[in-house]
């Protein structure tokens, strides 16, 4: 009898022990962190600008919840993969993260998304696009909040062609993000009648574009498939400019942020077609969070700067209704809410983990056009959420067909 | 050849000598501060996206145009640098050569850094001068009239760096510095005074490049960096410190990588560091350099 007491009495000790575990890593802060390129190449589409979104919406938010203080984490993935998901890692075990913004580079968010698994903590999506985030790779920890390669094709790609560019030849950016977009475009092209001719793989960050372009003229296409992005994006549209390719072949950006048509002047971007997941200019909401962040930043927020506020303020409202911090009850609760505020408008979180919203299919203004400083964009399609992401494909395991 | 038609190749060929032109000019100062001073300037990279800066910057608070930024970015840009020599670099001549690499690497990072921190990576866009707008319809390809210019310039460079270099007073002053420093100074030669317009001309040589750069490709505080590590490749082949050889080479790697464009463009951003593996194995002092 005496032994069984024992036993009882240091079971009991250590379901406490283990009890108190938990109590601590639960801590009395509710820690987000935000992993990005805050130093490269992608680094103005969301970079420093995401965590003053990120700090606005906490703000915004109280500063606390649960009668908890939230505190954000910020660290440079410098575009490796191996970096983000060791500081994600760290953060989980030593940190006691309760969710992490995932910010630019597909293959860096692949690698964190298996992290969000392993450790159960929440990663919200916002600057990387490849649509296998919520296929192949999905987790039931992700949300891809912004954008994806799916609703990128869909919106440019089948504007492009139902206007009359039928043959396509692409430049790619020679990783996985690059031909996820050019998979997906590939694929609307072909189903909206169109055909595809061929793609050249360029290197990331290459110096010079001008012999890949001379490649995607000799295709004969139509239409140049622009399936990079940053950088990559603006120079090669530089130089398809300087080249004279641009008169014979009509240039689609797969992927534009506000700030890379900033960057190279409406003389040189006017009349692309572009799909954003938002614009500063839509309506008040929208102008009057783009005032505040100039005010803090001296430019317009992008499409990856409203959605990292969004998402910080989604994923802290799902913590207030569930009463917890809890992974699952939270991922549970942001599956079966609506999302209403500047970003989205009766958005939701599907089972694959996409953040279901409408889309804008936009064209570059002239110089002539535009009226004041940031007047970048004409609406040339609003897409709801459904026609823009697409049914779910059944290859997220999560979400059967 | 490979099945790639004629006229792809001659227009892949002119590409290539543009490009090439580039990594001419920007490896000839790296050489020339090398070859002379014995300093790998891990810096380079950095002064040449100081002298695109300049020239943006120029443009857009003082309203100096690109002709005067040829001039103008290179001089300021050189001056920093012997700014930089002065302060810095001279304590560490009598140290290893591993010293001057990593003092140099550190200045770029600082450079870096803090034009991120004004700019932004993204960057902005310079134009094209209205005198060289246009393009050159050659039959075979289109070639805009900024990139033939950026050949001929290079070429003008090149050829008047290597002529002042090897075949002047000044250039035989300046390598007799580097056999026998002290020995001049004897002879009444002011050798700090030389090697601090040395290393001057070799950055504002760098920032001469930034500037016959910037209309072309976005001028962001990265743009160095990419340019650097290629560029130390082709300094390596030539034969380090080799003028002819950094000039030769960077021609030569700039048509093949062109080629490698075509022929497998997933491998045009490694195909100048196999050939580097290649040449350090089968003639490690350089194509040019002196065993």
């Amino acid at each position: 009898m005496q032994g069984r007491k024992w036993a009882t009495g240091l079971a009991a000790a250590l379901a406490a022990l283990a009890g108190g575990g938990a109590a601590l890593a639960a801590g009395s802060e509710i820690v987000i962190g935000d992993i990005d390129d805050l130093s490269g190449t992608y680094a103005d589409a969301q970079g420093v600008g995401g965590i003053e979104a990120i700090k606005m919406a906490i703000a915004d938010f109280g500063g606390t919840v649960l009668g908890k203080k939230i505190v954000l984490l910020t660290a440079d993935h410098q575009n490796k993969p191996d970096v983000g998901a060791s500081k994600f890692r760290e953060w989980s075990d030593q940190s006691g993260l309760n969710m992490l913004i995932g910010g630019s580079n597909t293959g860096v968010n692949i690698a964190m998304a298996k992290v969000a698994a392993a450790k159960k903590v929440p990663l919200f999506v916002i600057g990387a696009g490849g649509a296998s985030l919520t296929n192949e790779d999905c987790t039931a920890y992700t949300v891809h909040y912004v954008y994806d390669t799916t609703s990128l094709a869909n919106g440019t790609a089948s504007t492009i062609v139902k206007s009359g560019g039928k043959t396509w030849f692409y430049l790619t950016a020679d990783y996985a993000f690059g031909s996820q977009l050019q998979n997906a475009a590939s694929k609307v092209v072909e189903a909206n009648g169109g055909k595809n001719l061929g793609s050249v793989r360029a290197p990331l960050a290459s110096m010079d574009f001008s012999s890949f372009l001379l490649q995607a003229q000799g295709s004969g296409a139509a239409v140049l498939g622009l399936a990079n992005a940053g950088a990559d994006f603006s120079n090669s549209l530089k130089a398809a400019n300087e080249f004279g390719i641009t008169k014979t072949m009509k240039p689609a950006a797969l992927l534009a942020f506000i700030s890379d048509i900033h960057r190279l002047g409406l003389q040189t971007a006017q009349g692309l077609y572009l799909t954003t997941g938002w614009y500063w200019d839509l309506n008040d909401d929208t102008r009057a969070f783009a005032k505040r962040y100039f005010a803090k930043m001296q430019v317009e927020p992008t499409m990856d700067h409203a959605g990292a506020y969004s998402a910080t303020l989604s994923y802290l409202t799902a913590v207030k209704a569930v009463g917890s911090a809890d992974s699952d009850k939270v991922m549970a609760e942001l599956k079966k809410m609506k999302i209403n505020d500047m970003f989205a408008k009766g958005g939701y979180v599907r089972a694959d983990g996409v953040m279901v919203h409408t889309m804008y299919v936009m064209q570059v203004k002239s110089p002539q056009e535009s009226k004041y400083p940031w007047d970048y964009y004409k609406v040339v399609k609003q897409m709801a959420g459904e026609e823009a992401f697409g049914p779910i494909t059944g290859a997220c395991v999560l979400a059967p067909k | 050849m490979f099945g790639v038609p004629t006229t792809v190749i001659l227009g892949q060929l002119m590409l290539g000598l543009v490009n090439g032109a580039f990594y001419a000019l920007v490896s000839l100062g790296l050489a020339v501060i090398f070859g002379l001073m014995g300093v790998v300037n891990f810096a380079h990279g950095a002064f040449y996206t100081l002298g695109a800066f300049a020239a943006l910057l120029g443009l857009q608070w003082f309203g100096v145009n690109y002709w005067g930024a040829l001039v103008l970015a290179p001089l300021a840009v050189g001056i920093l640098g012997v700014v930089s020599e002065r302060l810095f670099l001279r304590h560490v001549y009598k140290l290893d050569p591993l010293y001057g690499l990593l003092l140099t690497f550190g200045l770029s990072l600082i450079v870096e850094g803090s034009l991120r921190e004004l700019f932004g990576s993204s960057g902005r866009s310079y134009p094209v001068p209205d005198a060289l707008q246009g393009a050159i319809n050659m039959g075979f390809m289109i070639l805009p009239i900024y990139r033939a210019w950026v050949i001929l310039a290079s070429l003008v460079i090149c050829g008047g760096t290597w002529f002042l270099i090897e075949r002047t007073r000044l250039g035989s002053t300046l390598r007799a510095a580097t056999e026998n420093a002290q020995l001049l100074q004897a002879f009444g030669v002011n050798v700090p005074l030389l090697f601090a317009a040395t290393y001057g001309g070799g950055v504002a040589l760098a920032a001469l490049a930034g500037v016959l750069a910037a209309p072309v490709i976005v001028v962001s505080p990265l743009m160095g960096n990419s340019l650097v590590t290629v560029v130390f490749a082709v300094v390596v082949i030539g034969g380090m410190g080799s003028i002819l050889g950094s000039v030769v080479s960077g021609l030569t790697l700039g048509v093949v990588e062109g080629f490698t464009k075509v022929i497998y463009p997933e491998a045009s951003n490694i195909v100048v560091f196999v050939i580097m593996a290649l040449v350090l194995i089968l003639r490690p002092a350089g194509l040019f350099g002196k065993e």
